[in-house]
């Protein structure tokens, strides 16, 4: 059975259903009914059309169902007017899913599930496992987000991409975006790598759209994800960047990232993705951590903060003062902040080993350990305060 | 089999043996620590006791209802807790014995110097469902 293919036919298929009037949440059902469909008959029996095959099966399981429904005659009436199906669409309007699944209603984490079952085509099995959340909460989760979005009536009509459209107005694209970096984020657990289903999605997007925050993103994701393999040792514990292997970094990633940013950047709209793609691309570009153009990432970081005004990248901004200029001008500019910003403590410590304090380093990294979102990066912190705990003491 | 959850605590345990803050360790000695944990987990996956584990972050709060319309009453973030509970893992054993065996292998996890913190960890069965079949 040929997933891949059954995956990137799942959005395709799931918007011409939407497109024809059918309500989202029933759609989704009968597309799902059609991939276990697919997956029983295919081996045996594999279409000349996959997409259309889809179609057909997905529209006669809905028709079925809303025929079964009496609460909705009215609709069943209105869907038996519709003209039976016919050959797939040249044209994908994917497009329309992703604004759906991002739509406002959503919480961020109900928009991530939907986006990542409708668009990206997993099974609800697979994003619970991602999450490590069980199955039947993740089945909750997804089903309550479809429930939203039916009773707000989000209709493709409203959603849908095009002329006066949503997509016209960049808040929707960004809150596109925004969904697509969360699921990129949410890392590596599970037997789903969310981050290269985020990269996918992502590049799914940019052939649909043309927008330079979309290259930005992508650019952004390809840059990191390329330094993913050296970013942990074998036993699992955070190399930090200055001790990564760049050997180990993967420079096609790197060169396709550079040259989306590149192009992105020559069209003079600048967003807060392609700014952070700049920053990645200079690490990126540094042959080692010394030659490291920390000068360009601190104005970089300048310009992010005239985007965003973000408090966090205010702290990263500190941390490449703090390079460019001197471990003083960094604690200079982490004064101007609020101590209780997360990972402020972890960046004094550093600033002040740099400084060359480490008693008052250690004793912040013991602190910073303390705060830590993550284990690794608990035990990074702890090491950090160990290593220099250790030095003092011989 | 039955579950036995093994709970590490931050604060409220009896003090270990070897009673040296992890960020007076030397980084190797921190790196030996992970690593028997891991190695403790991994080998009980492989014997099927393994159900579940995970480290909590220091800081709670009490949280408590204040009556109809009112939000709950919060202490904390800060707490004064006697109790800090670090981690804990659950193991799914043939005995009680088998249970303790295993906290005592955990508790005998390397610390500074390299030697056990005979570290005191606290057992407790799971309350089961009644049997089906009780002939």
């Amino acid at each position: 059975m040929d997933e891949p293919l059954l995956r990137s036919l799942t959005p395709g298929v799931l918007s011409v259903l939407v497109r024809r009037g059918a309500d989202f949440a029933a759609a989704e059902d009968a597309v799902q009914d059609a991939l276990v469909e697919a997956v029983r008959v295919w081996p045996s029996d594999a279409p000349r059309d996959p997409k259309g095959w889809l179609i057909t099966v997905a529209w006669r399981r809905f028709l079925d169902a809303a025929r079964a429904d009496a609460a909705r005659r009215r609709r069943e009436d209105l869907v038996d007017e519709e003209p039976a199906p016919g050959p797939a669409p040249a044209v994908d309007d994917t497009l329309q899913l992703y604004f759906l699944c991002a739509h406002p209603s959503l919480t961020p984490s109900s928009a991530v599930a939907l986006t990542l079952r409708a668009v990206g085509g997993l099974t609800t099995r697979q994003i619970a496992r991602a999450y490590l959340v069980p199955e039947a909460t993740m089945a909750q989760r997804i089903s309550r987000a479809k429930r939203t979005l039916s009773g707000n009536g989000a209709t493709p009509a409203r959603a849908g991409a095009g002329p006066g459209g949503r997509f016209d107005r960049p808040g929707d694209v960004a809150t596109v975006l925004r969904v697509l970096y969360l699921v990129f984020n949410e890392g590596y657990s599970g037997d789903v790598d969310l981050a290269a289903e985020a990269i996918r999605l992502t590049r799914q997007l940019a052939a649909l759209v043309d927008h330079p925050e979309v290259a930005g993103l992508l650019a952004l994701m390809l840059l990191h994800h390329a330094r993913r393999a050296a970013r942990t040792a074998s036993d699992g514990s955070l190399v930090p960047l200055a001790e990564q292997d760049r050997g180990q970094w993967d420079t096609r990633a790197i060169a396709e990232g550079v040259a989306i940013l590149q192009a992105a950047l020559a069209r003079d709209r600048l967003g807060e993705f392609q700014a952070q793609a700049a920053v990645a691309a200079l690490h990126a570009d540094a042959p080692t951590a010394e030659q490291t153009d920390w000068v360009q990432i601190a104005e970089w970081y300048d310009e992010l903060a005239k985007l965003t005004d973000s408090p966090v990248v205010r702290l990263n901004r500190a941390v490449a003062v703090g390079e460019a200029d001197g471990p003083r001008a960094g604690l200079a500019a982490l004064a101007a902040l609020d101590a209780s910003l997360p990972r402020y403590t972890a960046v004094a410590a550093y600033l002040h080993e740099r400084d060359g304090d480490p008693v008052t380093a250690a004793r912040l990294y013991a602190e910073a350990a303390h705060q830590a979102p993550d284990l690794a990066e608990r035990d990074h912190l702890t090491r950090q305060a160990a290593r220099l705990n250790a030095r003092g003491a011989r | 089999m039955a579950k036995y959850l093994l709970l590490k605590h931050y604060r409220g345990a009896p003090a270990p043996a070897n009673d040296v803050p992890m960020d007076r360790w030397t980084p190797e000695e921190i790196s030996a620590h992970m690593r028997y944990m891991h190695d403790f987990a991994d080998r009980l996956e492989k014997t099927g006791e393994f159900v579940d584990g995970q480290a909590l972050a220091p800081e709670g709060a009490w949280v408590r209802y204040d009556g109809e319309g009112r939000p709950p009453v919060t202490d904390g973030p800060f707490a004064e807790t006697k109790d800090l509970i670090a981690g804990w893992m659950v193991i799914d054993v043939d005995t009680y014995q088998r249970a303790v065996e295993l906290a005592g292998e955990l508790s005998a996890a390397p610390g500074a110097g390299g030697k056990p913190i005979h570290e005191w960890l606290e057992v407790r069965p799971f309350l089961a469902a009644p049997p089906t079949i009780t002939e």
